[in-house]
This record gives C-alpha cells, structure tokens and sequence, in this order.
C-alpha cells in the first residue's frame, strides 16, 4: 500500500516549521550571548539530538538483517523513513562545527581555539588540553567526523537502494541481496559500535574538555538508541491511525513497547553507573562535570540541577512504571503519550550535555524550544516524503510471512 | 459419583490443538493438557488464564527493594553510620547512590528467587514431590488431553469419548479417581 501525505499533516508540520521559525527569531534576537553562543548551542543539541533519531533508525535497521529479526520486516520501511534526516542532520553539526572552527563565529568547542595549547602564550595555555593534543586535534579531529558520517551516509544511501531494489526481486536474487544485507548490516555494527562512542566523545565530551568518561560513548548511544526506538513507535502508531499498516498487530506493538522500556532501563542504567562512580569517588577532577550539574549550591547560580534530575525522572521512572504492564504496552494512545514524554525527555538530555560547557546557565525559552519545534517540523516532513516515495510495506521480504504471522 | 478422567493422545501439537478446538466447540471443558513442550497458541483454546506470575514477580520485587532499603539504613545510618569516602552519613537520602546497587541487586535476588520458588509450589513440582503426569510419554513425543466428567456436569464420560472419536486420537483411554 503506498502512503500519501495527507494535506491535514502538510500543513501540521508547516505550522510547526512556521511556528518554531518565529520563535527562533524572537530568541535570537533576545540572545544576549557572547556571540550568539546560545544559539550555536540550540542549533548543535537539535541538529545533534535529530540526527541522533535517523542514526539510532539506521542502527536498528542493520541489527535486524544481522540477527535476522523476522517480527520487523513489517516495519522495515518505517525505519528508512526515519533515516531520512539523517544527510540534514550531518549537514547541521558539519555547520556548527565549521562555523566554530573556521569561522571563528562561536565558541562551543573551547579547545578548538590554537592559542589554548600554544606554550607561548602564558595567558591561554591549558595544560591540560595541550596533554590532548595527539588525539584531540583539529586536523585529526576533522578526518574523524568526515570519517563518521561518510560511513553512516554511505550505509544509508546502500541500504535503501537496495531496499526499493529488493521490492521487484523474487526468488534467487532476493535470498542472495538478503544474504548481502545481512554481511552489510553485521558490518555496519562494527562500525558504528567503534563510531557511537568516538562521536559522542568528539562531539560532546569535548565540550567539557577536561572532563573525561570512559561510559559517555555508552551514554550517549543508548540514548540516540531510546530515542529512535520512541520515534518508530510514534510513527507507526500514527500510521496504524490512519488505517495504514493494516497487518501490523497488537504483538508487533508489544515488542515496539518491549524495546522503548528495555532501552529505556540501558540509558538510565549507563545514566546512574556514571554518576555514581564519580559521585562515589569524589575527585575533583572527576566530579567537575557533576558538581556544575547537581551541586544545590550552584544551582541557585545556573540552574542546573533541576533540569538534570528531572531529566533522569522522565527517562527513567516514566518508562518503568507506566511501560511495565502488558495491557500499556498494548495501548496506543497510552503509548503515544508516554512516547512523546520519554522523546522530550531525551531532548532534555542533550540539552543537560551540552548547556553547561557551553552557556554556564540552564536557558529555556523561545530559542530553546522554537529550534525544537522547527526541527521538529522538518524532520517530521522529510520522514514522511521518505514514506510516500516506496510501498510502505516491502513487496518481498524473505521473512515477510514470518512477520505477518509475528504472534506472541 | 466417582470421577472419571479421559486421555485423548495424539502425535502432533496441530492435532492436538484442532482436537481441542474440535472438544471445546462440542461444549467440553478440558481439564488440562501434557505436552513435552510449551505448544504456542493452546492457552486460549481450551480457556487457561493469563498467569498471574509477572504481578507476584513484581511485588517481590518491591518487597526486596525495601528489606534492602531498610537492612542498609539501619545497618549503616542508624545502629553504626558508617563514614566511607567521606560521604556524610546521617540519612538515607544523602547516602543514597551508594545504596542503589545493593538494593537493585537484591530487588533482582528476590523477584528471581520469588518467581521461581512461586511457580514451584503452584506446580506442585516442587523437588521431591510426586509427578502428577497421567502419562509418562507425555514428556517425550505425546501429547496426552485430559477431560474430566467432573468438570463436564450433565455429560457422561461415554458422551465424551464420542466427540473424542471423532478427532484423530491415537489412543483414548479411561480412568476412575479414587
């Protein structure tokens, strides 16, 4: 069945674009940082944040072929609908990043500035960063990011062609490119296993320059992992709504919910064994990431430890207890709402990693969350373009009758 | 009236699964199944309940979340405050990231254990007790139904080996309780 995009969610996400476009005015114009640093920041967590869905959908699509999952065939086009911002999403954070390093526009990524580990300036030189230098460094630093998103985009692009190829194959051909799929999406995961974490340590721990944690990699992925995990279940749900999909039933539903609360408990799992190991041991060069975050003192002064705790109450709690019963899991419209919660909660969460290296104060207002929206209106227009350009279930899956009959 | 048992055995989990379906269309009530696996999709043929072991896991679960909660407060805070690392140790809530592994972990200990000791007893499968299977090839390659006329009232157990005929029954056999 093909998918059109109906006029109603047309002008939706258009109002969302529009709306979150004059927000972002309203913002910008009240941005009375250096810079316009909160801006920069607000760009890079929603370039950062988005692709983080369309990169968590390419994830999970390779780790269906790789374990070949047969329950997802269904739903195999959902995810490349959702990998569809995922060149957009790049395009963002190569702005911000180039805009701070060749542009000179913003400072986010503070080590970035050469003066920093030149010895010959007493003013600057951080001795810290220098001891970095052979890692984190523009040059290589670059070669890194072009190498990351190379690679993902390069996956991508191969995975759909492939996919809309597959829809006129039967047959011999369809078993041997579901066999090349397979090795593809095996070594998809390798590669992203050793990207996940470098990304998120080059793109966000180096914010905090001289913090460093050896779980952040994890940190992050899980939650790029949770979000995308959430925004498949929106989304299919949305087009269940529609009378689309008409073969996905109430166990595929199920298994979605399954995911959404195991990721969840891995993200708040990571979340904890990092705060706790630094809380626990208490060195201070250890615990500066926490202490800006959580310290009662400070948070008259920045505000960020609400922000922080709460964050982990929606990611973690609201999951746990509303996600644990099989009749929620069951539920569309319960889980469409905790789905929309737990997604702002991990916005929230990007916005807790990056706020505090880079403001210092916990802003959000109409920069903030007009960015969000604007976003939010693209990447819901571009996703549901990717829908109506292929059947929105597989004409030939190897496992699609397996899928049908998914019952548990 | 004594009761009497009626074991209809077949071959194959489908012609089990039909002979049920075929039993309980024909108004039976069958009293269980003996299969050597788990067969998918018989539980609402022949009208078993969800189980209620995920609910019993769960407050297991909190019951060990709070012994662990309570053990540790008492243990460290009140009868002996224990001063590790420098933390202060005055209360449970200053105190309290330290004590989320213990507590996960024995909310964990005791679901598990709690579950599992659960679905012994409720089995009646506990290690030592006598097996209840009607059959033993039941835990090879029979599947062996199990209809009671007590459960069927105003049916006799002639009636019911009649509808039973008439499924592809390897062997139908009758048995009196005592």
């Amino acid at each position: 069945m093909e998918f059109t995009f109906s006029k109603r969610a047309r002008t939706l996400t258009l109002v969302l674009i529009v709306a979150g476009l004059l927000a972002t005015v309203v913002g910008i114009m009240g941005d009375t940082t250096d810079h316009h640093q909160r801006t920069w920041a607000s760009l890079f967590v929603n370039g950062f944040f988005f692709f983080g869905i369309a990169l968590g959908s390419l994830y999970f699509f390779a780790l269906q072929y790789a374990t070949e999952s047969a329950w997802s065939a269904l739903l195999k086009r959902v995810y490349e609908g959702l990998m569809g911002f995922l060149p957009i999403g790049a395009g963002v954070i190569v702005l911000v990043l180039a805009a701070g390093h060749f542009g000179h526009l913003h400072h986010l990524w503070h080590w970035m500035d050469p003066e920093v580990t030149n010895p010959d300036n007493p003013e600057k030189y951080d001795a810290l960063i220098a001891g970095k230098m052979p890692y984190l460094n523009t040059g290589f630093f670059w070669l890194r990011t072009i190498a990351y998103l190379a690679v993902f985009l390069l996956f991508a692009r191969w995975f759909r062609k492939r996919s809309l190829e597959m829809d006129r194959q039967t047959g011999d051909v369809l078993v041997t490119n579901h066999k090349t799929n397979y090795r593809r999406g095996a070594l998809f995961l390798v590669l992203f296993a050793v990207f996940s974490s470098m990304l998120a340590w080059d793109w966000i721990m180096s914010i905090d320059v001289h913090w460093f944690s050896t779980l952040f990699g994890w940190y992050t992925f899980s939650g790029i992992w949770v979000s995308a995990m959430v925004a498949a279940m929106v989304m299919v749900l949305y087009l269940k709504r529609k009378g689309y999909l008409p073969q996905v039933n109430n166990s595929h539903i199920h298994d979605m919910g399954k995911w959404v609360f195991a990721i969840s408990f891995l993200w708040s799992y990571l979340w904890f064994s990092q705060f706790m190991l630094y809380w626990y041991a208490n060195i201070p060069e250890e615990v500066s990431y926490f202490m800006v975050r959580v310290d009662p003192g400070l948070q008259l002064h920045n505000g960020f430890r609400w922000p922080f705790f709460i964050t982990f109450i929606i990611n973690f709690t609201v999951p746990m207890v509303l996600l644990m019963s099989r009749d929620a899991k069951r539920n569309p419209r319960f889980l469409m709402t905790v789905c929309a919660l737990i997604l702002i909660g991990h916005w929230m969460d990007v916005q807790v990693m990056v706020q505090p290296g880079t403001l210092g104060h916990w802003h959000m207002s109409w920069l903030e969350i007009g960015m969000f929206l604007l976003f939010l209106g693209v990447f819901i227009r571009v996703a549901l373009t990717t829908l109506t350009k292929a059947p929105l279930v597989p004409v030939h899956h190897p496992y699609m009758d397996e899928s049908v009959h998914h019952h548990i | 009236m004594a009761d009497k048992m009626i074991y209809a055995v077949y071959d194959d989990p489908e012609v089990l699964k039909s002979a049920a379906r075929t039993a309980v269309t024909a108004g039976l009530k069958v009293s269980d199944v003996y299969s050597p696996f788990p067969v998918h999709g018989l539980d609402p043929i022949i009208g078993v309940k969800r189980t209620r072991l995920g609910i019993v896991s769960f407050m297991f679960g909190l019951t060990g979340l709070s012994l662990a909660l309570l053990g540790m407060s008492y243990f460290m805070i009140w009868d002996w405050p224990m001063n590790i690392g420098g933390k202060p140790s005055f209360s449970l809530y200053q105190n309290l990231p330290a004590f989320i592994p213990v507590a996960f972990e024995f909310t964990v200990l005791c679901a598990a254990h709690g579950m599992a000791i659960t679905y012994l007893i409720r089995n009646k499968t506990l290690p030592g007790m006598p097996a209840r299977n009607p059959d033993p090839r039941s835990t090879d390659d029979k599947f062996v139904m199990e209809l009671r006329t007590s459960a069927n009232p105003g049916r006799n157990a002639e009636d019911i080996v009649s509808v039973l005929r008439g499924t592809p029954a390897s062997e139908i056999n009758e048995r009196s309780s005592h």
